[in-house]
């Protein structure tokens, strides 16, 4: 069976659209500093749209050096109560932060979705419980850090600066927000130009809370508050999530001094499938590893390496399912693929499918009809793709796959690894000492085996080489926010 | 015969990089001259070039797969054998450090035994740290998960610049314990214990290639590892304040793990940081399956 169905015909659907009515989006935002919100010193004002419609959703600040100054300073002032505060006491916070996220979670899916453009299917089956998971998980950590492996009575840093990105607005806050928190320190988190909104709903959670004042402020802005932010000297810790150049950048920024820093980067994951591996499985691994919110995803399956004698049936295969996928108005139940997140995003993600194509690559996109408005882009796929291509090379952040091809596992590692990055990888087998020996030889901090794109909070999560460096997630995770134990005067 | 043997003249040894295993000389045919701390000459080093530091990275690659596919008893076994070389040639490492530090003869015995004594502390970390450092991770789904540390890679060290030897080995040992490959740039000063070190890890079962030692100027031989696109780590202890930065700079470019210089005390525990600092964790999740509520009770 090779013939295309197409969305329409046997697989309308009647719309199903989650309601706007649980959100209550103001006009306009202040900056979330020492506990309350307040106004910038200076003028800029930025606007957040919804990616599938183009419509305007909010205001906010675009804050300067001074309000960034101003919030490491509460945070500071704030650091030395926290910090003393018995682990008990942290934890406690922390839990009432999770249960009032639960408590909120439809609410703050729904936000999520109108700011980012990802399916509210997502947004309410993996962003939320993950994000209220991972501030359950860490709130446990605060009073047990004796117990972690990282000395006794370990030190937390002080203030720390996170700059997270757009791709899962709420999640990476938590990633970021919990670990911090649970180990004694006072944050000032910026999140994305394009998604400012969960976090600042996220500031009003913390007074739900009663969290001290100043323990979380929350900074709005773009690329230069984030550089006023990681070039604080007050900062203690810089984390960033985002692109690779703009972890090189901040690596530099900081050398020679005292900051320590987590940086969590691009990646150009392989997902590896192997003759025996149960074809309709893999499919929807693949579809998941790299159509999962629309490809933003920086441990996306972008690579898929196939072994040759299965490449035609597995592309049928998935060709026939992704003609299936479901492309429009995130907010509905039934919608696999939702918008780009931004104009500036989508026209990266042509541009360098463009580049695809002109390399020579064999272009093919899913049949299905882009709405008029808002950022859309067709799940697509390229065969004909060599190891020289950009597509093979360069994070695409968006939903496009690179099909190569292999003989040998020995080959299949080899492509794998033949890349800058090394974030995550994927291997589809139902040999187990092969997968064990093909993931012991993959050079990439997550390897999904038979699945793909599984989080969890107790899982460690990070990359090898330029994918970044320290761990997210689980013990690990408390080590970026640990002073560690040294000999007297090493750091 | 006695009288004969006082008035015999020593043999100089011609003091050798150690790369890939061999002793090679400088390519550049440069050496520079090494005093004892009251400024008596010692002996002529290899004063190494970028060329050099590049050969050892080529060397330390090449290398990388088979010393991090070792098993950690393997790489503890090898680890524990270049302390019993060092034991046998402790009188000349006494000589060589406390010429080269100005140190008394018992100090810098002390020295020495407390290098000795590192190698066989950390020839038993090699089997342990991955279950120290990893595990398996309780996640909510039916999902087998693990997290395992893996060496990072190819590591450049700038051994410390005051203690020569002591220092030298408490800077090489954690980073190849866990099975990183490393290039090692000796104390710029006080070099020749670590070319010597060269000699005995040649005779220690230990792979060609798993350390090299480079001596010469420290900036100079740092500024193309801590550029070069096929190092994975730096570990700047040797480095002062300004290089330390402008190496860190150049680091970024490919995003290295870097160690930062602190005023370190080797006489103390060295705990598992300068493992730690390069080593990789990588988590494996696989689903488990359910065997179905037919699945047996016992």
């Amino acid at each position: 069976m090779t013939t295309e169905t197409t969305p329409a015909g046997p697989f309308a659907y009647a719309p199903a659209p989650e309601s706007r009515a649980v959100v209550d989006i103001a006009p306009s935002y202040g900056l979330f500093i020492d506990g309350e919100f307040t106004e910038s010193s200076g003028q800029d004002r930025a606007k957040t749209l919804s990616p599938a419609t183009e419509e305007v959703l909010a205001e906010y600040t675009q804050a300067n050096a001074e309000d960034v100054d101003r919030a490491v300073k509460a945070a500071r002032k704030a650091f030395e109560k926290w910090s003393a505060l018995p682990g008990a006491e942290r934890a406690k916070y922390l839990f009432r932060i999770a249960r009032i996220i639960q408590e909120r979670s439809r609410e703050l899916a729904v936000l999520e979705t109108l700011d980012n453009g990802k399916p509210i299917r997502e947004t309410r089956d993996a962003d939320l419980p993950l994000v209220a998971a991972h501030f359950f998980y860490y709130a446990g950590w605060a009073d047990k850090l004796d117990h972690a492996g990282y000395g006794r009575n370990p030190r937390p840093l002080g203030v720390a600066g996170q700059v997270i990105p757009w791709n899962f607005p709420l999640l990476m806050l938590a990633w970021k927000i919990a670990p911090a928190l649970a180990t004694g320190n006072t944050v000032v988190l910026k999140p994305a130009e394009t998604t400012p909104l969960s976090a600042l709903f996220f500031a009003d959670i913390c007074r739900q809370a009663g969290l001290p004042r100043g323990v979380v402020n929350i900074v709005t802005g773009d690329g230069r508050t984030g550089e006023a932010l990681v070039s604080h000297p007050g900062v203690d810790k810089v984390a960033f999530t985002g692109s690779t150049a703009v972890g090189k950048a901040i690596a530099r920024r900081i050398a020679g001094t005292d900051k320590r820093v987590t940086l969590e980067l691009g990646g150009k994951g392989a997902n590896i499938v192997f003759d025996d591996a149960p074809v309709d499985q893999a499919v929807e691994g693949i579809v998941n590893g790299i159509f999962f919110n629309q490809g933003q995803v920086c441990c996306a399956g972008s690579r898929l390496l196939v072994q040759e004698s299965i490449q035609d049936e597995l592309l049928d295969s998935l060709k026939r399912r992704l003609a299936t996928l479901r492309l429009g108005d995130p907010l509905d139940k039934n919608t696999d693929i939702g918008a780009i997140n931004s104009a500036e995003q989508l026209a990266r993600i042509t541009a360098l499918a463009d580049t695809g194509e002109a390399e020579g690559a064999e272009r093919w996109s899913a049949p299905c009809e882009l709405p008029s408005a808002g950022y859309w882009f067709a799940p697509t796929l390229f065969t004909g793709v060599t190891q020289a291509h950009t597509v093979a090379r360069d994070e695409i952040f968006g939903p496009v796959l690179s099909v190569l091809s292999f003989r040998t596992p020995d080959e299949a590692v080899a492509k794998a690894n033949n890349s800058q990055y090394g974030l995550s990888a994927g291997i589809w087998t139902e040999k187990g000492s092969r997968m064990l020996a093909v993931a012991s030889k993959l050079r990439a901090g997550v390897v999904w085996a038979n699945t793909f794109n599984k989080f969890d909070p107790t899982s460690p999560f990070g990359g090898y080489k330029e994918s970044g460096f320290g761990r997210e997630g689980g013990r690990h995770g408390l080590e970026a926010y640990l002073a560690p134990a040294t000999p007297k005067g090493e750091r | 015969m006695s009288t004969v043997e006082q008035n015999r003249l020593s043999v100089f040894k011609t003091y050798k990089l150690y790369v890939g295993g061999k002793f090679p000389r400088s390519e550049s045919g440069r050496v520079y001259e090494v005093t004892d701390s009251k400024g008596k000459w010692l002996a002529n080093a290899p004063l190494s070039s970028r060329k050099d530091a590049r050969d050892a990275v080529v060397a330390a690659r090449k290398a990388f797969g088979g010393w991090s596919g070792a098993t950690a008893y393997n790489r503890g076994q090898i680890l524990y054998r270049v302390a019993e070389m060092l034991e046998g040639r402790r009188e000349q490492f006494v000589r060589e450090v406390a010429e080269a530090e100005g140190l008394s003869k018992s100090k810098a015995s002390a020295q020495v035994d407390a290098a000795i004594d590192r190698w066989v502390w950390y020839a038993g970390w090699t089997d342990k740290i991955a279950q120290v450092m990893g595990g398996a991770n309780p996640v909510a789904g039916p999902f087998f998960n693990l997290s395992t540390p893996e060496p990072t890679g190819v590591v450049a060290v700038l051994a410390p610049q005051e203690s020569s030897f002591l220092g030298l080995v408490s800077v090489i040992a954690p980073v190849i314990a866990t099975g990183n490959t490393a290039v090692v740039i000796a104390g710029e000063k006080n070099p020749l214990p670590a070319l010597s070190l060269g000699e005995v890890l040649a005779t220690s079962d230990l792979p060609g290639g798993v350390v090299n030692i480079l001596s010469g100027r420290t900036g100079e031989i740092a500024a193309p590892l801590a550029a070069h696109q096929d190092v994975n780590g730096i570990d700047l202890t040797g480095a002062g304040d300004e290089l330390a930065k402008e190496l860190e700079i150049a680091a970024a470019d490919n995003l290295k793990r870097v160690l930062r210089p602190g005023s370190a005390e080797y006489t103390a525990d060295p705990g598992t940081h300068r493992m730690t600092a390069f080593l990789e964790t990588k988590t494996v999740w696989h689903p488990t399956g359910a065997l179905g509520a037919s699945g047996s009770s016992y």
